[in-house]
């Protein structure tokens, strides 16, 4: 049985599912029917919602709420997002799960408010100063939009960060049909209380990442977005803030297997690989089904993860092609990253930039 | 969901580390008198948390045994508010200096009109003191600072003022030197309301130097100012955390939103995606007479998108839907040449050219009467609006429309969209099934 349905309501019951408890956000389109249904469904749960006066206090209250024991959502768009900047830098060294959906839209500025883009991907990587690790995930279908916000709230659980769902207009507005027996529901880790004894942070193993501290437990909790030691007290040790940064960097790039995830249609004999993520991939699938009905052979790559790169899976998708077309909407964000993998493939980049979606015939008339 | 509290309360809410101010600083005197305030409300330390940020009065909760929270410059209260309304039970002090009340004043503004219930305490010495000495929103008129060498052009905040006139429940001002000012902080904790103390102190690195100032340049400045000190607003307006968990209370436990399947019961001849864009106006019923199709997609074994497009004045202009009716998943949702168009307005053909001017002669367009006037190369026919009873109004046009055109294309049968309609269970569920049939009459 199928459903008409829209990726801001798949997002929605995959965050409620995944046992969100608090949201906070604040107007912009095409985020805003995500804060709208929050603020209804949340009630329902003992959760909070709340809209906050502007971006900054949306993902303040956040924070602030997870290390009361919140697990927390957020939702914004690109100018939005500019605004998230500094907090997410305090998210990643206070080590803060926290979910932050960015619904793009066409940019810079207020760019085309109702128009699609995919041009915040470098942004949500290196968006905020220091660059340090985040994680990414970019769904290409209103079931995925379910599916990749359930593993969103794992992973910052898992890994103590912030993980963006990086969405799009067309995704969020777009109603659509659903296999309702064919959602993915991947298992989402409960949070698992740190035992007063220990103290809130710990560097080693650098890879390792112990459960939350939180507030009004049985022990004290010190929080700071400062270079801090171990109990939380601000530190300038070259030593100690050596460890904390190469913590923050080793949780994330060295369990990249782990966050990986990608769905090959590899076809033995392709000469052309395509690669495409979130919206774009929807039409990537589309001329892949007109391309080998026409009885020629291509290979396609979706990247559910962007951030950490795939480095695996895409090295696997490259190794028989002899060439690439990355397709985005932008001008070729994603495609640096394919260049810096493809050991001598020819990397075509696919873009459009004018608010309209690459339509499959793009793709069809890429292969070779 | 909160855990069973045991307080342990402490002689001292210190610990032995010693302040690093400069000799002289208010800091000193106001966190002496936090520590007799924790002492005085006796709490367990693991129920209060200091929330600090940038500046020199963000290195405070450092020297304290509470839980803590060190965030970004002038965002204090929003931490403080996410806090809060996730554990009311908690007491949430904020420890700010005059600089993160500038840049957060939005912050601060709204703090106070919810009346969330955090203790702000406002450490006042007028100037930057950790970055060197600049002026900040509370530096009085006239004052020499290190970014206003010739004495400052600007007003200073009321920040007492400022949150009274908003909502805020207590309000005091005064200065560190202040005798009752632990007995002041207690009560603002206590009051369990937004809570701001504003307390005015000397900062002896910049602005003591800068001005000549003493404890007695306080009191000269509030009076230049006209300002009043001591306890300046009290007012019982409901506790934001508190009212939302009441106001929401009869919402617990109601069921989540779950997916909403819809059964076939009709069939479709479609073998190939049919490609649909119906082009209205504003106010005309367009995307919600589009979903009832779309509707009638999947209750005829079909998969169905539907995309629209509208104006940012919603109210005005042109409404858009584009619909895609498919036998198998529709990954490309975008109709760059539409098998049919149904033209309601002229602000809708005007957002259309594109794919009128990419349709053939096989491709059909229906058209009100007053837009039949169209350039394309697809068949035109117009849609006879003498059979849709007055009754119904203009609001029944765009499904009339549709009925109308279905009947013609035949891709999926119209008693689908009359089921799709009876599913509605809503007000407009007879009117629409009404228009529907008189289309098919």
């Amino acid at each position: 049985m199928r459903e008409f349905t829209d990726g801001s309501s798949a997002i929605v019951r995959g965050a409620l599912d995944a046992g969100c408890t608090f949201f906070a956000g604040y107007p912009i389109t095409p985020a805003s029917p995500i804060l709208m249904q929050m603020m209804s469904e949340l009630p329902k749960v003992d959760g909070v919602a709340v809209q906050g006066e502007d971006e900054i206090a949306s993902i303040g209250m956040c924070i602030g709420a997870t290390l009361a024991g919140a697990r927390a959502m957020t939702a914004t768009s690109g100018p939005g997002l500019s605004l998230y900047s500094e907090n997410i830098g305090l998210a990643i060294i206070g080590e803060v799960p926290l979910v932050i959906v960015d619904v793009q839209r066409l940019g810079p500025a207020t760019g085309g408010a109702t128009t699609v883009g995919q041009g915040d991907v470098q942004f949500a990587r290196w968006g905020t100063a220091g660059g340090y690790p985040i994680i990414a995930l970019a769904p290409s279908s209103v079931s995925e939009c379910y599916s990749l916000t359930r593993r969103a709230f794992d992973l910052a659980e898992r890994f103590r960060c912030p993980v963006f769902l990086l969405t799009d207009k067309e995704l969020n507005m777009t109603t659509n049909t659903v296999e309702v027996d064919e959602y993915d529901k991947p298992a989402v880790r409960a949070r698992t209380a740190l035992p007063s004894s220990e103290p809130p942070y710990r560097y080693l193993p650098a890879a390792d990442v112990p459960s939350l501290a939180q507030y009004g437990g049985p022990g004290v909790v010190r929080f700071t977005g400062s270079t801090h030691d171990e109990r939380g007290l601000i530190t300038k040790t070259p030593a100690k803030v050596a460890q904390l940064n190469e913590h923050l960097r080793a949780k994330i790039e060295d369990n990249a297997a782990e966050i990986e995830l990608v769905v090959k249609d590899l076809q033995a004999g392709a000469s052309t690989l395509f690669v495409s993520y979130g919206v774009t991939a929807g039409a990537m699938r589309e001329a892949v089904t007109r391309i080998r009905a026409a009885g020629k052979a291509v290979s396609a790559l979706t990247l559910q993860s962007l951030w950490p790169v795939p480095e695996a899976a895409i090295g696997e998708a490259l190794a028989s092609v002899r060439r690439v077309v990355v397709a985005e909407l932008n001008h070729g964000q994603y495609r640096r990253e394919i260049e810096r993998l493809a050991r001598g493939a020819e990397v075509v980049g696919l873009h459009r930039v004018d608010g309209e979606l690459i339509a499959p015939e793009a793709f069809m008339e890429s292969v070779r | 969901m909160n855990p069973p509290t045991t307080v342990t309360a402490l002689s001292t809410y210190r610990n032995q580390t010693p302040y690093p101010f400069c000799p002289g600083c208010g800091h000193h005197a106001i966190l002496d008198r936090l520590n007799e305030a924790l002492n005085d409300l006796h709490i367990d330390p693991n129920k209060v948390v200091l929330v600090s940020d940038i500046g020199c009065s963000g290195l405070s909760d450092q020297y304290f045994v509470t839980s803590a929270f060190h965030g970004l410059h002038g965002r204090s209260i929003t931490y403080a508010t996410g806090i809060k309304l996730q554990r009311p039970d908690l007491k949430v002090i904020v420890v700010m200096g005059d600089g993160g009340t500038g840049i957060g004043g939005a912050h601060l503004l709204n703090a106070a009109r919810r009346n969330i219930g955090l203790t702000v305490l406002v450490f006042n010495n007028f100037n930057f003191g950790m970055t060197g000495g600049q002026h900040s929103t509370t530096t009085p008129s006239g004052a020499f600072t290190s970014t206003t060498p010739g004495g400052n052009l600007e007003r200073p905040l009321d920040v007492c003022a400022t949150v009274a006139a908003n909502g805020a429940g207590y309000v005091w001002r005064g200065t560190s030197f202040d005798k009752d000012l632990s007995a002041r902080i207690a009560e603002a904790v206590r009051s369990d309301s937004f809570a701001l103390l504003d307390i005015w102190e000397l900062c002896t690195a910049y602005f003591v130097p800068n001005n000549q100032a003493s404890k007695k340049t306080l009191t000269t400045i509030l009076d230049g100012l006209g300002l009043k000190a001591g306890l300046l607003h009290r007012a019982e307006y409901p506790e934001y955390a508190a009212a939302y968990r009441k106001a929401t209370l009869p919402q617990r436990g109601l069921s989540l939103p779950a997916p909403r399947p819809i059964s076939p019961v009709f069939e479709s001849p479609l073998t190939r995606p049919f490609r649909l864009v119906v082009a209205g106006a504003a106010g005309g019923k367009v995307k919600s007479a589009a979903r009832l199709l779309g509707e009638a997609a999947l209750l005829s074994g079909l998969w169905a998108a539907q995309r629209d497009d509208y104006p940012i004045t919603v109210m005005t202009g042109h409404s858009i839907a584009e619909i895609v009716l498919s036998p198998r998943e529709i990954d490309y949702t975008a109709i760059d040449r539409p098998d049919a168009m149904i033209l309601l307005s002229r602000e809708g053909v005007a957002k259309v050219g594109a794919q009128l001017a990419a349709m053939r002669p096989e491709d059909r367009v229906f058209a009100l009467p007053e837009v039949a006037d169209v350039r394309t190369s697809a068949a035109v026919s117009v849609i006879d609006l003498a059979r849709l009873p007055g009754s119904l109004g203009k609001g029944s046009t765009a499904l009339y429309s549709i009925a109308w055109a279905l009947k013609e294309l035949g891709v999926l049968p119209i008693e689908a969209l009359l089921a799709a309609t009876a599913r509605q269970g809503s007000q407009y569920a007879e009117k629409n099934a009404e228009a529907i049939r008189a289309a098919n009459a």
